[in-house]
């Protein structure tokens, strides 16, 4: 599993006259990117200056910072981030807390260790409009699901999770796919502890709880600071598991920062104050992205 | 790898009730998939029946189903092929060729994978609409492969690095070109890191769901789509759903489960080993 790289070979090469002939290795790539976040950007950012409605022809013109104000004006626009907010931050302790617990249980050995890892990741590959379907009908409906038939068998009566609890519903189910993703890399970091450690913590008698809150947790502190930043970047963009199971209701109530966008830009076709949302997602973004770009960037020089 | 060879039996019972649970609506889905509809939402669920295939030679023998499976498999290979086209030579330049721009170039990459989608829905739509690629399937394979670009230089790039440069350093005083180099000799002894960075690409573009719900319609709809149709409420088809859904998450999973490792890799842009 842990197949050492001895790479004896000097760490760095002088670039010297390797420059002029790998440039067309690169180029391609660096064109692409460059075109494919540089272009949509400063169109976003454009489009979001403009009036224009695609079912209007009426409207157009130039609207200066006017879609800025309407959109900080908008109660929508706090709902919306305050739900992203509410969702992003449910899953990341859902999902990070549980992981962590199982990448401990997991590093532990135990007969079909392996199968059971593979059921345990499993839902990370299911497609999110998938996932979202089976939780909302087979086992979430509030007559025919199993939950409910769970529940009433109990005697504790009937949820009905998407009218009463929608924003947790979703959580729910977003979580079911992430926290695969973060006992993953947990578990990966975990293994890399060495044993020595593990021993010297077995000869102090430490208890399994010791050894996790004092041995455990604080190596897998990076990978868990990579988990919380790429979670996070792909959770502000929830989007089908809101699609196919509310459509962002009911009312506004699971329409975080993506669907909002989503349905000014497709369903109201405006434009203009769907790219003045769209930027702040850019920008919010952004900013989660320089934390992630500054510990991959350590890695990297090490 | 550890060491210690006593088993755990309260830790292995609780691992193995938490992976039960995490896997059950999988199975759940694939049990309802061989109900009847009644048998399907019925309660007390079903737990002895006769199962039937009805389901999915239902759903085969709808004339567009074979067209959602089509698209999913053209758009997830498509992209996968044109990004590992322009990436190897990229991750190969940079891993055995870094110069001063190497570094700023890679996390450069990395920040534009962090780009939100829906932040350039708008004029990545509006460009479809003029260019006529709305609701096409070249539209899709472009996105897909610009989304993931960056994913696939990276883990490439990682597993460039893990080469030993001897090999290369020896190539060349043997008189070998760059190009026979990289062809001949690297490309073979990376051919697994090739092969998992194409598994997870794939992975990626077949589960995308947020382009592939707003740029296609029918023509070019995937999977992703077609199974988000099934949210109309016009009646309880769950069985149905099921059957779908089986067959288009199975292929995946058994994908998924292959590169499991590989995925960490890929995923945290190699800050997690």
């Amino acid at each position: 599993m842990s197949a050492s790289v001895a790479t004896a070979a000097p760490k760095r090469r002088k670039g010297g006259g390797a420059n002029a002939n790998t440039l067309p290795l690169v180029a391609p790539s660096v064109i692409l990117l460059l075109a494919f976040s540089i272009i949509p950007l400063i169109a976003t950012v454009y489009f979001s200056l403009l009036r224009y409605n695609l079912t209007n022809p009426a409207i157009h013109g130039f609207a200066g910072y006017k879609n800025y104000l309407y959109l900080f004006r908008d109660p929508a626009l706090y709902s919306a981030l305050y739900t992203s907010v509410q969702m992003v931050v449910e899953i990341l302790i859902l999902t990070i807390g549980s992981a962590a617990v199982l990448a401990s249980l997991f590093e532990q050995r135990f007969p079909g260790r392996s199968i059971a890892r593979v059921l345990m990741i499993s839902p990370f590959f299911v497609m999110p409009t998938v996932s979202a379907l089976i939780w909302k009908n087979l086992l979430m409906h509030p007559v025919n699901g199993l939950i409910a038939w769970i529940t009433r068998s109990l005697g504790l009566g009937v949820i009905d999770f998407f009218a009463d609890w929608p924003v947790t519903s979703v959580v729910l189910i977003a979580s079911w796919q992430w926290m695969p993703f973060a006992f993953l890399i947990l578990l990966t970091a975990l293994q890399s502890l060495d044993e020595e450690t593990r021993e010297a913590a077995d000869l102090d008698g430490a208890g399994p709880i010791a050894v996790f809150f004092n041995v455990e947790l604080p190596h897998m502190s990076r990978a868990i600071a990579v988990v919380l930043m790429m979670e996070t970047i792909f959770l502000l963009s929830i989007f089908a598991e809101i699609y196919v199971t509310t459509s962002g209701g009911p009312g506004d109530a699971t329409t975080n920062l993506t669907f909002l966008i989503y349905k000014r830009a497709l369903l109201s076709y405006n434009v203009g104050g769907a790219s003045a949302a769209g930027v702040i997602a850019i920008i919010l973004a952004n900013i989660l992205a320089s934390f992630m770009v500054r510990i991959v960037g350590k890695r990297l020089d090490e | 790898m550890s060491l210690r060879t006593k088993s755990h039996p309260i830790a292995g019972t609780l691992a193995w009730l938490a992976s039960l649970l995490m896997f059950f609506p999988i199975f759940w889905t694939v049990l309802a998939s061989f109900k009847t509809e009644l048998g399907a939402i019925a309660t007390p669920p079903e737990l002895i029946f006769r199962p039937t295939l009805e389901n999915y030679t239902e759903i085969l023998s709808r004339a567009d189903y074979l067209s959602f499976a089509m698209n999913s498999i053209v758009v997830s290979f498509g992209s996968t092929i044109l990004a590992l086209v322009v990436a190897v030579p990229a991750a190969y330049a940079m891993a055995f060729y870094p110069t001063k721009r190497t570094r700023g170039t890679l996390l450069w990459m990395l920040s534009t994978k962090m780009l939100p989608s829906v932040g350039v829905l708008v004029p990545i739509y509006l460009f479809a609409i003029t260019t006529n690629l709305l609701d096409t399937r070249t539209a899709l394979v472009i996105m897909y492969m610009l989304m993931n670009l960056p994913i696939v230089i990276w883990m490439l790039y990682t597993f460039f690095k893990e080469m030993p440069k001897a090999i290369i350093e020896a190539c060349l005083i043997d008189g070998a070109s760059q190009w026979q180099t990289m062809t001949l000799v690297l490309l073979p002894l990376v051919l697994p890191g090739i092969a998992s960075t194409a598994l997870l690409n794939v992975i990626l573009s077949w589960n995308e769901a947020f382009w592939s719900l707003n740029l296609t319609a029918h023509d070019a709809a995937p999977l992703t789509a077609f199974i988000a149709s099934f949210s109309a409420p016009q009646g309880l088809f769950w069985a149905k759903l099921s059957a779908a859904s089986t067959m288009a998450i199975a292929p995946i999973l058994v994908f998924g489960w292959f590169s499991q490792r590989q995925l960490v890799r890929g995923l945290t842009f190699g800050a997690v080993k």
